[in-house]
C-alpha cells in the first residue's frame, strides 16, 4: 500500500515522496473550477428546461402516439395498446400514401424553385435604387403581412370556376372554362401557385440583404473587364450569395413541408385527395374527420420530421464543406 | 477523491431536473382531476355548448341560468366552436376534467359514449320514452341512451319562385327525382341554373349527400349497392348537364346558401337556420321536402345537438345534472330552444305541436324531421365517421370526373370495410 501511494505521489510531481503540499495545490484551483462551473449550469437550467418541456417532451409524445393504436377510447383511458411499427406499416402501404407523397414533391419542389427565382430577380433588380423603389419593395411584402386565411380565402375566390375573375380575364382572351380548384389534375397546382405568391417576400427580403453584403468595387472590376449584366450575375452574384441561398432555401424547405392553412382553406385537400400533401393528411386524420385518429396523424407526422432532418443534415454538410473551402 | 467528470455532471442534473418535472406535472394533474369535480363547492355546474354566437346575457345563456338557479345550483358555461367541442370534451375526459353537462352535436356522440365518458340516461334516472325514437336514436351505443336531442333540424329544397314562375314550373309537382329532373331542364331551357349543394370533402358533404342516398334506398353499410349509385348518378348527371355548377364539388353550406341569395339559381339544398333568412331575400322563396327517388319524401339527415351528461367522480352530482337536463327539455322548453336556434324543431310530439301551435308555417319541417334519421343510427355509432370520409371522398371523385359513380363508391366501400373492420 504504501509503495503504490508513494508511486502516486511521485507521478504528480517527478522526484518527491507523496505528501500534502502537491495535492494543496491540485484542489484549490479544482475548488475554483467547480463554483463557476455551477454558475454556468444554474444560467442554463431555465434553458434546458425550457427544451425539455416545449421540444423534447412533445417530440417525445409524437413518438409515442405513434408507436401506440390511439383509437379515441384509448385516448381517453390512456391504456392504448403497444404496436411497435404496424402503425408507420399502414401508413406507408396505404392508398393515400403514393398520392401524399408525389403532392408534397410537387408543392414544395415547384413551389421552392419558384419564389426563389422570382425572389432572387426581384432582389437583384431593386440592387439599383430608383425613384419610390423603397415604396415598392415595401409593397412587395404585402402576401408576407397578410393573414394566411385572408390570403387563402382571396385566392380562392379568384380561382373560383365558375365565376372567379382569374376565369373572367381568361375568357377574355378567349380561353375556356378552367376548374382551377374543382379538377383533380389542376388542384395541386393551384394551390402551389397561391404559396409560390405566399413566399416571395421571405425569399426577396433574405436575398436583398445577402446581396448588400457584396461590395460595389466588385462589379466596378467586372465591368472594367468587359463583362455583361447576365455575366456578372452568373459569375459574381450568384456564387456569392451561395450561403445566403442555402439557408434560405433549407428555411423555405421546412417551412413549406409544414404548411396545411393555405392547402385546406382552398380545397381541404381536395378533390378526393388531389391536393392532400403529407401536412394536410396528418391534420386531416387528427382535426378533420368525426373521429380523431391519432397515431396515423402522429406517424405521418413523425416522417416529416425526419425528412426535414435530413434536409437539415444536408445543409449542415454543405456549410461545413464551403468552410473548409479556401 | 476522482473529480466526476463534467459530461457525468450535467446528465445527472439534467435527469435530476427532468424526473423532478415529470413527478410534478404527474401530482398536479392527479389534484387537478379531483379538484375540478369539487371546485367552487357543490353549487358551480359547468357546462359546455357549441354557441359562441351566444355571448353572456343573450337571451340562450339567460335560459341557462334559469335551469341551473331552477336545480339551485350556478352554471358556468363556455361556448366552443362546434368542430372544436368534439376534441374539447375528448381531452378534458383525458384528463378527468369533463364538465357537468355538454351539448355535442349528434354524430358525436357515439364516439364519446364509445370511449366510457358518458352516463346513460337510465343511470341519471331519466325517462326518455316521450322522445322521438328516431331523433333519440343517434344516440343509442348498444342498447343504451347517452343522451337527449334538445331539437332537430333537417335538410329541404328551398326554391327561388321567381325563376321558377319564369321557367313554367310547380314546385307542387316535384313528388320524385323523375320530375325534379324535368323541373331543372326546364329551369335550364329558361337560362337559369337549376340548384346549388355542398359536396364539399368535409362532413358537410355527406350531410348534402344522405338525403339523396337514402331517399334511393342505400344503407351506409353497403356503399357501392345499386341504388347508391344511382343516387350518386343523379348528382353526376345534374353537373354534366350545367344544372349545378363545378363551385358545388368545394361548396360550403354555407357558400351554397349565399349563391342561391344571389338570385340566379332555382333550387337549393340546405336546411331548417336559413328559414329566416330565405324570408329576408330579395327574392320570394318557399321549400318543399326533399323528393325521394320513386315519391315520398327523403329521409335527411338529422342536425341537432345532443344534451349529454360525461361521467363525474362525485355522483352525488348526477341528480342536479338531471333536474337540469329535465329543465331544458320540457315542451315549453324545447319550444323556447327551438325559437332561439332558427327553427330546431322539438324531439317530442308535443313539443312539435306546442311549435306548430305558434309557427304553422312550419309544417313542411316538421313532416321533415318526422321522416329524418340520425346519420349514427342503426347501430353504426362510431363506424359513421369512418363511412362518412370514404362516402364523400366518393362523391367528391365521381362529381369531379375522377371516376365514374359504381368505381369510386366500389372503391369507398372497400375501403370503409377495411376501416371499421
Amino acid at each position: 500500500m504504501t509503495t503504490i501511494s508513494t508511486r502516486l505521489g511521485s507521478a504528480g510531481s517527478p522526484g518527491r515522496d507523496g505528501s500534502t503540499p502537491p495535492e494543496v495545490r491540485r484542489t484549490a484551483p479544482l475548488r475554483r473550477v467547480r463554483s463557476t462551473q455551477w454558475a454556468a449550469l444554474a444560467f442554463a437550467l431555465p434553458l434546458l428546461a425550457y427544451l425539455l418541456v416545449f421540444y423534447a417532451f412533445p417530440l417525445y409524445r409524437n413518438i409515442d402516439l405513434s408507436v401506440h393504436d390511439y383509437n379515441v377510447r384509448a385516448f381517453v383511458q390512456g391504456n392504448a395498446e403497444f404496436v411497435g411499427l404496424d402503425v408507420f406499416r399502414d401508413v406507408l402501404t396505404s392508398a393515400t400514401f403514393p398520392t401524399a407523397v408525389r403532392n408534397t414533391l410537387i408543392f414544395v419542389l415547384v413551389s421552392l424553385v419558384f419564389q426563389y427565382a422570382t425572389g432572387l430577380a426581384l432582389a437583384v433588380f431593386f440592387r439599383t435604387s430608383f425613384r419610390l423603389s423603397a415604396v415598392l419593395r415595401g409593397m412587395f411584402l404585402v402576401p408576407w403581412l397578410l393573414p394566411l386565411i385572408v390570403s387563402a380565402s382571396t385566392w380562392s375566390w379568384m380561382l373560383n370556376g365558375d365565376n372567379g375573375i382569374v376565369n373572367s380575364a381568361l375568357q377574355a382572351f378567349g380561353i375556356g372554362q378552367i376548374n382551377w380548384l374543382t379538377d383533380p389534375s389542376l388542384a395541386i397546382w393551384s394551390v402551389t401557385i397561391a404559396n409560390i405568391w405566399l413566399g416571395i417576400p421571405f425569399n426577396l427580403v433574405i436575398l436583398y440583404s445577402g446581396l448588400q453584403n457584396i461590395p460595389g468595387d466588385v462589379y466596378e472590376a467586372a465591368s472594367l473587364d468587359g463583362a455583361n449584366a447576365w455575366q456578372q450575375f452568373w459569375r459574381i452574384t450568384f456564387p456569392l450569395l451561395r450561403p445566403v441561398s442555402a439557408i434560405t432555401l433549407l428555411l423555405g424547405f421546412v417551412y413549406t413541408l409544414k404548411v396545411v392553412d393555405v392547402i385546406w382553406v382552398m380545397t381541404t385537400g381536395g378533390p378526393a385527395n388531389a391536393s392532400t400533401t403529407l401536412a394536410v393528411w396528418s391534420y386531416r386524420e387528427a382535426f378533420g374527420t368525426g373521429q380523431p385518429d391519432f397515431s396515423p396523424a402522429a406517424a405521418v407526422g413523425n416522417i416529416l420530421i425526419l425528412v426535414a432532418l435530413a434536409i437539415g443534415l444536408v445543409y449542415v454538410q454543405l456549410q461545413r464543406r464551403q468552410e473548409k473551402q479556401p | 477523491m476522482k473529480r466526476i467528470p463534467m459530461p457525468v455532471r450535467v446528465l445527472g442534473l439534467v435527469g435530476a431536473a427532468s424526473v423532478a418535472l415529470t413527478a410534478c406535472s404527474s401530482g398536479s394533474d392527479g389534484s387537478d382531476g379531483s379538484d375540478g369535480a369539487s371546485a367552487g363547492g357543490d353549487t358551480t355546474f359547468t357546462w359546455w355548448d357549441p354557441y359562441p354566437q351566444h355571448e353572456d346575457g343573450s337571451d340562450w345563456d339567460k335560459r341557462v341560468q334559469a335551469c341551473g338557479e331552477e336545480a339551485g345550483v350556478t352554471i358556468e358555461r363556455t361556448a366552443y366552436d362546434t368542430t372544436a367541442l368534439t376534441n374539447q370534451a375528448l381531452l378534458s375526459a383525458q384528463e378527468g376534467t369533463s364538465p357537468d353537462i355538454i351539448l355535442i352535436d349528434n354524430p358525436a356522440v357515439s364516439t364519446l359514449a364509445d370511449t366510457g365518458m358518458l352516463t346513460t340516461m337510465d343511470e341519471l334516472g331519466f325517462d326518455t320514452s316521450a322522445f322521438d325514437e328516431n331523433l333519440l336514436d343517434a344516440g343509442v351505443v348498444d342498447g343504451d341512451t347517452y343522451g337527449i336531442p334538445i331539437g332537430a333540424n333537417t335538410l329541404a329544397l328551398y326554391y327561388n319562385k321567381a325563376i321558377l314562375d319564369a321557367a313554367g314550373v310547380d314546385p307542387a309537382t316535384i313528388t320524385d327525382w323523375a320530375t325534379l329532373d324535368d323541373a331543372l331542364a326546364k329551369v335550364a331551357a329558361a337560362g337559369r341554373t337549376g340548384i346549388t349543394f355542398a359536396g364539399i370533402n368535409t362532413e358537410e358533404g355527406s350531410f348534402q349527400f344522405l338525403p339523396w342516398f337514402w331517399g334511393a334506398g342505400a344503407d351506409l353499410r353497403q356503399l357501392d349497392s345499386p341504388e347508391a349509385v344511382q343516387a350518386l348518378q343523379l348528382w353526376t348527371d345534374w353537373l354534366d348537364k350545367g344544372y349545378a355548377q363545378q363551385s358545388a364539388i368545394t361548396n360550403s353550406q354555407n357558400t351554397t346558401w349565399e349563391e342561391f341569395l344571389t338570385g340566379d339559381f332555382a333550387f337549393a339544398e340546405n336546411g331548417t337556420w336559413q328559414v329566416n333568412s330565405a324570408a329576408e331575400a330579395g327574392f320570394e322563396t318557399g321549400y318543399i321536402q326533399l323528393p325521394a327517388m320513386d315519391g315520398g319524401g327523403a329521409p335527411a339527415p338529422t342536425g341537432g345537438e345532443f344534451i349529454v351528461a360525461p361521467v363525474q367522480e362525485d355522483t352525488d352530482r348526477y341528480e342536479t345534472t338531471s333536474q337540469i337536463i329535465e329543465c331544458m327539455t320540457t315542451t315549453d322548453g324545447l319550444v323556447q330552444t327551438a325559437e332561439t336556434f332558427a327553427y330546431y324543431i322539438p324531439s317530442t310530439a308535443e313539443g312539435q305541436e306546442a311549435l306548430l301551435a305558434e309557427h304553422p308555417e312550419l309544417d313542411t319541417w316538421v313532416g321533415a324531421v318526422q321522416d329524418a334519421k340520425g346519420r349514427t343510427s342503426d347501430d353504426l355509432g362510431t363506424d359513421y365517421p369512418l363511412i362518412s370520409e370514404q362516402l364523400w371522398t366518393a362523391v367528391q371523385k365521381a362529381l369531379s370526373g375522377a371516376a365514374t359513380p359504381q368505381d369510386a363508391l366500389t372503391e369507398a366501400q372497400t375501403a370503409a370495410e377495411s376501416a371499421t373492420s
